[in-house]
């Protein structure tokens, strides 16, 4: 599924916080490309800067210097709302905590960002159907997620990010509360999506489970990229 | 529209805290319209009775009667005017004659206001047909705070004093025939009604009157004579300028309920914003801006008010019907306060109060609302996804 379409570039980019009195620089002059379809990750220690990295390319969060384009539109230039229209519509999150809405169902966590994007009631009801049936969860559809286990919360959430078919879905240490087994479920899980969909993943983690099913590996270590390497997957 | 869906289902979805809080909202609406109503209630009662009692639909007064100057009482009265006479014979007028006078119930003394009236007066509710009757005694008719102030009962002979109008002291023995309860403490405390001719015949005024109380509001033009007209708006001007009093009073409750329910309302808005960090972060992250995470969570926070409308509607208008037909007891002895307030109050419930209840308290919470949400405008989307607190 992959192609040399390039869904994300990173220029010259340095992203810093303040601390105190000085400034922390959390990233430091990435450049980088993902092409549609990739399944890529961020890899690195605690502090390495992959979550700033992700939070930028979800325009949740940016830029200090340089550019990050994501599907052609430079994240530092987005006003608020488009910004937001472009998360709604072309990029799924996947959290290490879940981040369920805690009092709605699984099927009312996944019908949230349809009806932020105002679908009508049938077309998105068949979407959240759909979606919970690539994750197996559609026999929980009414449970809220205090009455999930942890793997199955992270399928929900799966679900939830995939169910507006977005271009690229940002999965921050998706397996971090999950044991080895769920951990494996989720990936294959999104790792169809993957080939099936060809939607692009970029994740952050340091979980050599993750790092196991990546077909790229981009290395960050203080907030630089150490080493960009493509695997070959079997 | 999703907005109003999603707040919707965030509150149905927060359960128990949900339902107390309306509850608690739909309390402050039943209790502000059932004590506005109740006031209203009173207000028109006192009115009502102050009319029946006392003013009549209107009033001519002798040209120099003043009712706040008692020296002047003797100068006070002048034959009723030919023209009126059909009306007095037909009951539609009620001459009443006022003099000083001094009452001595059981060797005390006390100055009263001596008032003759028709016996067979039909104009106020006053019981005077038990003033006919009795030819040797004077009978005398007073009200219950009298009665109790100087410890008199029915049947009882007292003695009185008073000056006619040539100057004379003179001095009689009246009988109690009836004590009258009235909300009305100007027809009641010191004061003692007897028949209008035995008065007149007292003071030596026949066929003359201080005032004439009217049962209609229109009167024949006696403009320039010897009597002046006091429409009802004068007569109760008294009542009007009292009640204008007790509404400010009212309102300052009125404020005082309402913010008890919007404190509610804001302390649940503040606990849920700082609470539900990471959710508006998630919110913020699948795609809403801030100021529709903004608006969300002001909407849910209004909806308190708009689901505590329904339910006090469920539960309040029964109860606030039930409390209209049947009256609100009044604790005995309030009127021995100097309020005049009947056995029952009969609360009074207009559709603009019930309207502007429930628009001012849903403004209000929308308002109250906002202001804590706004802090979701400045959190950092980053932050609030861990649940940081900010």
């Amino acid at each position: 599924m992959e192609s040399t379409q390039s869904v994300i570039t990173i220029r010259n980019l340095v992203k810093s916080f303040p601390m105190g009195n000085r400034e922390f620089v959390a990233l430091n002059g990435i450049n980088m490309q993902v092409a549609h379809g990739e399944f890529s990750g961020l890899v690195g220690p605690s502090g390495s800067g992959k979550t700033t990295l992700l939070n930028l390319v979800g325009t949740l969060d940016l830029p200090t210097e340089g550019e990050v384009l994501v599907l052609d539109q430079s994240v530092g230039h987005l006003s608020q709302k488009k910004a937001a229209r472009l998360r709604s519509q072309e990029i799924g999150f996947i959290f290490q905590t879940f981040n369920l809405l805690p009092v709605y169902s699984a099927f009312e966590n996944v019908e949230f960002p349809l009806l932020i994007q105002k679908m009508g009631a049938e077309k998105r009801k068949k979407a959240v159907v759909d979606a919970l049936e690539w994750v197996g969860l559609t026999d929980k559809a009414r449970s809220k997620p205090a009455q999930l286990s942890g793997g199955e919360c992270q399928r929900v959430a799966i679900a939830r990010a995939i169910v507006k078919k977005p271009e690229i879905i940002l999965a921050d240490e998706p397996t971090a509360n999950l044991d080895a087994e769920n951990s494996h479920h989720i990936l294959k899980t999104m790792l169809s999506i993957n080939r099936e969909m060809g939607t692009t993943f970029l994740f952050a983690t340091h979980d050599e489970k993750v790092i196991g099913y990546l077909g790229r590996i981009i290395k960050l270590v203080d907030g630089r990229i150490a080493s960009d390497e493509k695997v070959q997957l079997n | 529209m999703i907005t109003f869906k999603l707040a919707l289902r965030n509150l149905m979805g927060a359960g128990l805290r949900t339902w107390l809080n309306i509850l608690v909202l739909s309390l402050s609406y039943v209790v502000i319209i059932f004590l506005h109503g109740l006031l209203d209630g009173w207000n028109q009662q006192a009115k009502t009775d102050m009319i029946s009692w006392e003013t009549g639909q209107g009033q001519l007064w002798q040209k120099n009667y003043d009712p706040f100057d008692p020296i002047r009482l003797q100068e006070s009265y002048s034959p009723v005017p030919q023209e009126l006479s059909s009306l007095v014979r037909e009951g539609k007028l009620s001459p009443v004659l006022v003099t000083l006078a001094t009452f001595y119930p059981e060797g005390r003394i006390q100055s009263i206001l001596l008032k003759g009236i028709g016996t067979e007066q039909q104009v106020l509710e006053l019981p005077t047909s038990a003033l006919a009757g009795l030819s040797e005694e004077i009978p005398a008719i007073i009200g219950k705070r009298m009665a109790e102030t100087n410890k008199v009962q029915a049947g009882d002979l007292i003695t009185i004093r008073w000056r006619d109008s040539e100057g004379a002291d003179l001095a009689a023995e009246l009988r109690i025939m009836k004590i009258f309860s009235c909300n009305v403490p100007t027809v009641d405390a010191g004061q003692v009604w007897i028949p209008l001719d035995r008065l007149q015949s007292m003071m030596k005024v026949p066929g003359e009157a201080t005032l004439l109380v009217s049962g209609q509001e229109e009167l024949p033009d006696l403009t320039g004579g010897e009597w002046v007209y006091k429409d009802k708006k004068f007569l109760l001007a008294d009542i009007d300028q009292v009640i204008k009093t007790k509404s400010v009073g009212t309102s300052v409750m009125y404020v005082v309920l309402l913010l008890l329910a919007m404190l509610a309302i804001f302390d649940t808005q503040v606990l849920s914003i700082f609470r539900r960090q990471k959710e508006i972060g998630t919110q913020i992250a699948l795609g809403m801006t801030r100021w529709q995470v903004v608006g969300l969570f002001t909407v849910e926070g209004a909806m308190h008010a708009v689901l505590a409308a329904l339910l006090a509607a469920v539960y309040g208008i029964p109860l606030l019907m039930f409390g209209a037909k049947v009256g609100i007891p009044m604790p005995q002895g309030t009127d021995t306060m100097g309020l005049a307030i009947s056995d029952k109050i009969f609360p009074v419930y207009g559709a603009g109060l019930v309207l502007l209840t429930v628009i001012i308290v849903l403004i209000t919470s929308t308002v109250v609302s906002f202001i804590p949400s706004r802090k979701i405008a400045r959190m950092n989307p980053t932050e609030a996804i861990k649940g940081k607190i900010q």
